[in-house]
């Protein structure tokens, strides 16, 4: 079943990489995302043993973030469909294929146990985006892939190398040198500190670039900007988390080795703010609405590290926080791709009085703004109470002073541009688009806004225990 | 063998000099392309033989020796440029610049906490100086060509840390990080190619469209 979970989406993408009918081929996305749907809760409920040496193995981290991907992907596909039918003047081969590739990877990241193997698939995650954020094919899209690309590989090399000295710090230690999970954390007291320490930092700075934290986050504005809707969905709440669940292994053994921790949290503390602040920064009088959505996706991953540096309750705020900002992420880029194709623009300037004319998208655009922002009922306030409350509690009462400040900035910044692009009235000039509002692309954003508002309102048991089981992974007493 | 394979490691690092000395691109990959070569003969030499062993000799020089040097020649004739030309920083500068990284990382590689048995060697040196080099040709180049050049040395660097713990990698590990490598090459091919139809030149100092206000 594991095997099915990777095995399954790369022989869909051969499929689409065969059928040569452009209105036939997004098909299989939804058929291949739900069947990873259904996979997925079947061994959520139902976890198989671990299998081939126990590289393969689905633990409560990598359930949370298997569980988000597979949400996130079913809409998308969904949406790709109703998107598809839009841009049809170009052919999709690329696209689907693409996609099916990177939902492969991202499962195979969550199932690893053995972190080459995870290094690899998150490389492959990488490589697999890079033609889909050049899916419009024109001058600004291809210097942003190039930027991801070269930024993306050169900060995985980093991580690779840090990889090295982590099996080197065994090898010094006169262990059995691997790279396995188990054994790892098991010897992890023993390790070299030297080399642990070495490691801990490239494997920061390699997987911190990868999910764009500051200051390694600077492809993401133009990355997320250029990219198609979905594709900036499926970066922002997929390939983020699992950029995240690498970090997440890495502070495990530092973890276990006992000495390594607290220069680890002090890290992402630093790193958090530091995202926060950028974002803080950039998002005010930001004209184009996809890249201050990038620059809330860096915000995001800020607080993702600020829970995790914290440590203690608020690392399951950062675990359940994962899954909020990756479903939320998914609603605004969704309806942004909307909004896009009505206006054919994605300029301030121009987008306004988006809930007149298209009432849908835009009232979902609305909706995530609010969620996003940490504002209730929706569940990243939840998420983001939980990791702010821990903080004072905690006495970290700076960390915590300066993360409501950048909240509140970073609302303040995001409502000057949402706003106005949503309220008002349309201007009269812009020139006319096919795009109207339809089942299949508002849809898929709508039934996951309601997720999200239920997950706020009443999160349900088998989540609470299986953030409880994550967080208790990562040291914290249940 | 261990004298041959420290022959062979000043060797990478006297073709990093080289890299870093010269404009013409053919030239660099064909450098790099002898690099991936020593790369694949090293592991031979300070491990005893087995067939993992034959199977990574095997599978770097075949992707490090041969198909990655003919992707970029092909993205090289494909963009029908020979050069590099202005570099942000000059030939001569970077040259000094990487024979003192090479020194300095000597020096480093002697305070750190090796295994007994790594200590005369000069795995650890070599790589930290062919990162370097890498670092640099990455930083201080504008052709797009010449960066993928600079993420590959980079890449030839770690690799020959990775040496030290041939034992210790699974063959599956390293050959999903070749491919994956390949791969990124592959694709870095094609976008060098839209960017010279995009902008008729390969100059990514002209890749600045993208930028705050």
């Amino acid at each position: 079943m594991l095997f099915a979970l990777i095995l399954l989406p790369l022989a869909g993408a051969l499929v689409a990489w065969i059928v040569p009918d452009n209105r036939l081929r997004p098909l299989i996305l939804p058929v291949m995302g739900s069947i990873h749907l259904v996979l997925t809760v079947l061994l959520l409920g139902n976890t198989p043993a671990p299998s081939a040496g126990g590289w393969i193995w689905l633990d409560p981290l990598g359930k949370v973030v298997l569980l988000c991907i597979s949400l996130l992907f079913v809409v998308c596909a969904f949406y790709a469909v109703g998107y598809l039918s839009y841009r049809q003047e170009r052919s999709n081969r690329i696209l689907c294929t693409g996609l099916l590739v990177c939902l492969a990877a991202m499962g195979l990241v969550t199932v690893s146990q053995h972190l080459g193997l995870l290094w690899v698939a998150l490389e492959t995650t990488t490589v697999s985006m890079a033609p889909l954020i050049y899916f419009n094919r024109n001058a600004r899209s291809i210097e942003a892939t190039w930027k991801y690309l070269l930024i993306c590989s050169v900060g995985i090399g980093l991580a690779l190398l840090g990889l090295l000295f982590l099996a080197y710090s065994t090898y010094v230690a006169q262990r059995d040198a691997t790279l396995l999970l188990g054994p790892l954390m098991a010897s992890a007291r023993d390790l070299n500190p030297g080399w642990l320490h070495a490691a801990a930092i490239f494997l920061l700075v390699g997987y911190g670039s990868k999910m764009g934290l500051a200051p390694l986050h600077t492809w993401k504005p133009d990355a997320y900007g250029e990219a198609p809707g979905l594709v900036g969905a499926l970066l922002a709440g997929g390939l983020v988390n699992c950029a995240f669940l690498s970090i997440l292994r890495v502070y495990q053994i530092c973890l276990a080795s006992g000495i390594e921790i607290q220069f680890f949290q002090k890290s992402l503390l630093g790193m958090g703010l530091i995202s926060m602040a950028f974002a803080a920064v950039f998002m005010a009088r930001q004209a184009d609405f996809k890249r201050m959505l990038a620059y809330s996706s860096i915000e995001h991953v800020g607080i993702l590290a600020i829970g995790l540096g914290l440590g203690g309750g608020a690392i399951y705020g950062a675990l359940f926080h994962l899954l909020n900002n990756g479903l939320t992420k998914g609603v605004l880029f969704l309806s942004s791709g909307n909004i896009h194709r009505s206006y054919s623009n994605k300029t301030t300037d121009v987008v306004k009085g988006a809930l007149t004319r298209l009432p849908w998208s835009g009232g979902l655009f609305l909706a995530g703004f609010i969620a996003i922002t940490g504002s209730p009922p929706f569940s990243p306030f939840i998420s983001e109470y939980t990791i702010v409350s821990s903080a004072f509690i905690d006495g970290h009462h700076l960390v915590g002073g300066l993360f409501l400040l950048f909240l509140v900035i970073v609302f303040i910044g995001m409502a000057l541009t949402v706003l106005p692009m949503v309220m008002g009235a349309p201007p009269a000039d812009i020139e006319p688009t096919d795009y109207r509002d339809r089942l299949l692309t508002v849809g898929p954003p709508f039934l996951m806004m309601t997720v999200i508002l239920v997950l706020g309102i009443w999160p349900p048991a088998f989540l609470v225990t299986l953030l409880r089981d994550g967080a208790a992974m990562l040291g914290v007493q249940p | 063998m261990n004298a041959f394979a420290d022959q062979l490691l000043v060797l990478v690092m006297l073709i990093n000099l080289v890299m870093l000395g010269s404009s013409r691109l053919i030239f660099s990959i064909r450098a790099v392309a002898a690099q991936g070569v020593i790369l694949g003969i090293l592991p031979g030499l300070i491990h005893p033989f087995s067939g993992h062993l034959a199977a990574i000799t095997a599978g770097i020089i075949l992707a490090k020796g041969i198909l990655i040097p003919y992707l970029i020649s092909d993205a090289v004739r494909k963009a029908q440029i020979r050069r590099e030309v202005e570099p942000f920083l000059g030939y001569v500068p970077t040259l000094l610049l990487g024979a003192v990284f090479t020194a300095l990382s000597f020096a480093f590689a002697e305070k750190l906490p090796l295994a007994p048995e790594h200590k005369d060697l000069l795995f650890v040196p070599a790589s930290i100086a062919t990162l370097l080099t890498g670092f640099l040709i990455l930083t201080t180049r504008r052709k797009a060509i010449s960066q993928v050049i600079g993420y590959l040395v980079m890449e030839n660097g770690i690799f020959i840390f990775g040496m030290l713990l041939t034992e210790a990698m699974p063959v599956m590990v390293e050959a999903g990080a070749l491919l994956d490598l390949l791969v990124g090459i592959f694709v870095m091919g094609i976008v060098i190619n839209h960017i010279s139809r995009e902008f008729s030149s390969l100059d990514t100092s002209r890749l600045r469209t993208l930028k705050e206000e």
